[in-house]
C-alpha cells in the first residue's frame, strides 16, 4: 500500500473526473425530471378517484418492482431493436428518470394527502379558485412534509446512477473498474470511489435529518 | 419494427430461469436473516452506548446508507482480493447485501423501539411486571408492528438488488437470464420474461406479507 | 339580503335539511341554535356553496347561489365564513394569512392588501401579532385571526359556524367580544352557536333547528325567553342548566 497513488497518471485523474462529472450529470437530470414528473403524477393520484388512482398505481408499481438493472438492459435492447442509435446517456437518463418518478410520485402523493381537507375549505371560503388553493395554500404546506422523503429518494438516485454503467455509460464506478483492471489495485481505487459517494451523500442526509428535526417542533 | 418474437426458446429454458429465481430468493432470505441478527446486535450496542461497538455500529450504518450497493458488491468481490480473500460471486453478493441490510435495519429497529412512549414502560411496571415481562409482553410486540412494514420493504429491496449479481457472474435470476440470452441471442424475450418474473416475485412477497400481517396484527397499532 | 327558499339537502340517503325557509336582511344578526345533527352547520355550507342542495333556492343579493351559471368563487367574496376549527394557514404569518386572499383573489396590490389586513387585525385585537405564526398562538387568538382574515375580503355577510365550540372556556369571551364589535359595525351575520345567552343578547332573530326543519323562529324574546314549542323548551332546558 506504500505506492498508493503512483500508478495514477494525469490521464487517469482526468478519466476519474469525467466519471465523477458523468455521475453527477445523470443524477441531477434524473432527480429533476423524476421530481417534476413525480409531482404531477403524485398530485393527479392524490386528487383522483380510486379508479384512476389504481390504474396509475399499477403502472408505477411495475417500475418499482423490476430491478433497475433489468429496466436499463431491457430498454436499451428495445431501442437497439427499433433501430435507433441512442447514446447511453440519453437511454440511461430516460430509464433512471422514470424509475425516480415512480418513487417520487409516492412521496408527493403522501405529502398532498397529508394536508387536511379543511385547508381547502377555508381557502375556498375566502373566494380562492381551486388552483389558487393549490398554489398558495395546499402545495406550500405539503412541501414541508415532503422534503425529508424527497431527499431520501434523491440520495438513492445518486447511488443508483452507478448502474447506468451497464449500458455503457462511463459513470464513476465504471471508470474506476477500468482503472482497477489496469492498475490491479482494486482496494485503493474502490475506497477512493466509496469516499466520493460518501462525501456527497452523508452531508446531505445530515441536512435532511436537521430539517426533519426543525419541522417536528 | 422488424422483430420476430421467439418465445419458445425462453420457455424451453424456463427450468433454468426458475433455478435462477430460486437462487435470488435464497440469497435474499439469507441476507435478511443474517442482516436482522447483526442489526439487533448493532442496535443494542448503539442504544446502550457499548464502546467500542457503538462506534463500529455508527460507522457501519453510515457507510451502508451512503454508498451504492454495487460498490459494496465490488468491495466484497474485488476489494477483499487485496487481502487475499477471494469470495465466490454468491458469497460476495451475500456479504454485500448483509452489510447493507444490517445498516438500514439498525435504524429501523432503533426508530421502532424509540417510538414507543416511555409511559408504556411506566404503566406496565406499576402493574408489577418485571423488566423482562415488560419487554416480552408490552414493548417488543408493539415494536414488531412498527418495524414489520419497513422490514418487508427491505426484503423486497434485497430481492431487487440481488440482480446486481449479473455483474459479477452470479447465477441468480439476472445472471442466468444473461447467460441464456447470450447463448440464443434472444435478448429482448429473455429480459422481458426476467422482468415479469421479478414483478411476480415482488408482488407475491408483498401479498404474503400483507396476509401474514392481517393474521398477526388483529388489532390496531 | 339572503333568501333561503324551501331548501332540501341530503347526504346520500340521509336528508339533513327538509325544507328550510329563511330571510336575512342587511344589517341583521340571525342566530341558529339546535342540537347536533339538526342541520344548522350544513345550512351555512349550502349558503356559501361548499355543499350543494337537492331542492330549493338560495339567493344572495339577487344571485342564485346554486345556479349552474353562477361564479361561486366570486360569490364567496361576498360571504365571509369562520369555522369551528379556525383553519389558519400554518405556513404564513398572521399578517400574511389575512393579506393573502385580498391580494390573489381581489387582485389588490401588495400594499393595499397589507393595509386592509392590518386594519382588520387591529380591529380584532391582534395588532401586536403581525409577524407571529398562528401555531404559536392560543385557540382564541387563532379564531380572531380567522375572523380578521375573512373580514379582509370586505364581505357583505359573515357566516359563523360554532366558532367558540372548540375553545377552552376562558378564551370564549374574547371571541364573543369580537362578534359584539362586528354587530356594532352593522355587519350582517348568521351565527350557528351553542352560546344561548350570547344569542339572546346580540341577535335580531333566532331560529331553532330540530331534525332538519325550523321548529321555531322569532325574536330572542319569543324563541329563547318564551318558547312556544315543546321541543324548543326541552332543548333550552337541557342547554341552559
Amino acid at each position: 500500500m506504500g505506492s498508493l497513488f503512483t500508478p495514477l497518471s494525469w490521464n487517469d485523474t482526468g478519466f476519474i473526473l469525467t466519471g465523477i462529472l458523468n455521475t453527477v450529470t445523470i443524477s441531477v437530470v434524473a432527480i429533476v425530471v423524476g421530481s417534476i414528473l413525480g409531482l404531477i403524477v403524485g398530485f393527479i393520484r392524490s386528487e383522483s378517484n380510486k379508479y384512476t388512482n389504481a390504474l396509475l398505481g399499477s403502472i408505477l408499481d411495475v417500475l418499482r418492482s423490476v430491478p433497475l438493472i433489468i429496466q436499463l438492459i431491457l430498454f436499451s435492447t428495445f431501442i437497439g431493436i427499433l433501430g435507433y442509435n441512442m447514446n447511453p446517456f440519453v437511454t440511461g437518463s430516460i430509464v433512471l428518470s422514470l424509475y425516480t418518478m415512480a418513487f417520487m410520485s409516492e412521496v408527493f402523493r403522501g405529502g398532498f394527502d397529508s394536508v387536511h381537507g379543511s385547508m381547502e375549505i377555508a381557502s375556498r371560503s375566502l373566494g380562492m379558485t381551486y388552483w389558487q388553493t393549490v398554489r398558495y395554500v395546499r402545495f406550500p404546506i405539503s412541501l414541508r412534509a415532503i422534503f425529508p422523503s424527497w431527499l431520501g429518494v434523491a440520495l438513492s438516485v445518486i447511488k443508483d446512477s452507478a448502474l447506468v454503467s451497464v449500458i455503457g455509460y462511463m459513470e464513476l464506478l465504471r471508470t474506476s473498474e477500468q482503472l482497477i483492471s489496469r492498475t490491479q489495485q482494486p482496494l485503493e481505487i474502490l475506497i477512493g470511489v466509496g469516499i466520493f459517494y460518501f462525501v456527497i451523500s452523508y452531508p446531505l442526509s445530515l441536512y435532511g435529518k436537521y430539517v426533519e428535526r426543525k419541522m417536528a417542533v | 419494427m422488424n422483430y420476430e418474437f421467439h418465445w419458445n426458446i425462453v420457455f424451453q429454458k424456463m427450468p433454468e430461469l426458475l433455478q435462477g429465481a430460486f437462487v435470488t430468493l435464497h440469497v435474499s432470505v439469507l441476507s435478511m436473516l443474517l442482516g436482522i441478527v447483526l442489526a439487533v446486535l448493532l442496535a443494542i450496542a448503539k442504544m446502550n452506548n457499548i464502546k467500542p461497538f457503538s462506534s463500529i455500529a455508527t460507522v457501519w450504518v453510515e457507510i451502508a446508507r451512503n454508498t451504492p450497493a454495487l460498490f459494496q458488491i465490488y468491495m466484497a468481490y474485488f476489494g477483499l482480493g487485496a487481502f487475499g480473500i477471494h469470495l465466490s460471486p454468491y458469497v460476495a453478493v451475500l456479504v454485500a447485501l448483509v452489510f447493507v441490510n444490517a445498516g438500514y435495519l439498525v435504524e429501523t429497529f432503533r426508530g421502532g423501539f424509540q417510538s414507543i412512549p416511555t409511559t408504556q414502560y411506566h404503566a406496565s411496571k406499576s402493574l408489577g411486571m418485571s423488566s423482562y415481562q415488560v419487554y416480552r409482553y408490552i414493548i417488543l410486540p408493539q415494536m414488531f408492528r412498527r418495524i414489520y412494514h419497513p422490514m418487508t420493504n427491505q426484503f423486497v429491496w434485497s430481492i431487487l438488488m440481488s440482480s446486481l449479481g449479473i455483474l459479477v457472474g452470479m447465477s441468480e435470476l439476472s445472471g442466468e437470464t444473461q447467460r441464456l440470452q447470450s447463448l440464443s441471442f434472444r435478448t429482448l424475450e429473455f429480459f422481458i420474461v426476467a422482468a415479469f418474473m421479478y414483478y411476480v416475485i415482488t408482488k407475491l412477497v408483498l401479498f404474503s406479507a400483507a396476509m401474514i400481517s392481517k393474521k398477526l396484527f388483529k388489532g390496531e397499532i | 339580503m339572503i333568501n333561503i327558499q324551501n331548501v332540501h339537502k341530503s347526504f346520500g340517503d340521509l336528508e339533513v335539511l327538509k325544507g328550510i325557509n329563511l330571510d336575512v336582511k342587511k344589517g341583521e344578526v340571525l342566530s341558529i341554535i339546535g342540537g347536533s345533527g339538526s342541520g344548522k352547520s350544513t345550512l351555512l355550507y349550502c349558503i356559501n356553496a361548499i355543499e350543494n342542495i337537492q331542492q330549493g333556492n338560495i339567493i344572495v343579493d339577487g344571485i342564485d347561489v346554486h345556479h349552474k351559471d353562477t361564479n361561486q368563487d366570486k360569490l364567496r367574496q361576498k360571504l365571509g365564513m369562520v369555522f369551528q376549527q379556525w383553519n389558519s394557514f400554518p405556513h404564513l404569518t398572521v399578517l400574511e394569512n389575512a393579506a393573502l386572499a385580498p391580494r390573489i383573489v381581489s387582485g389588490l396590490s401588495k400594499d393595499e392588501a397589507i393595509s386592509i389586513a392590518e386594519k382588520e387585525l387591529i380591529h380584532v385585537g391582534l395588532g401586536d401579532k403581525f409577524d407571529v405564526y398562528p401555531t404559536k398562538m392560543s385557540g382564541g387568538q387563532q379564531q380572531r385571526l380567522a375572523i380578521a382574515r375573512a373580514l379582509s375580503m370586505r364581505p357583505d355577510y359573515m357566516l359563523f359556524d360554532e366558532i367558540t365550540s372548540a375553545l377552552d372556556p376562558e378564551l370564549v369571551g374574547e371571541v364573543l367580544d369580537t362578534l359584539r364589535i362586528l354587530r356594532e359595525d352593522g355587519m350582517t351575520m348568521i351565527t350557528v352557536t351553542h352560546e344561548i345567552a350570547f344569542a339572546r343578547e346580540v341577535s335580531d332573530h333566532v331560529a331553532f333547528f330540530h331534525q332538519g326543519v325550523i321548529e321555531e323562529m322569532g325574536t330572542p324574546d319569543e324563541v329563547i325567553t318564551n318558547p312556544k314549542k315543546e321541543t324548543t323548551q326541552k332543548f333550552l332546558s337541557k342547554v341552559l342548566t
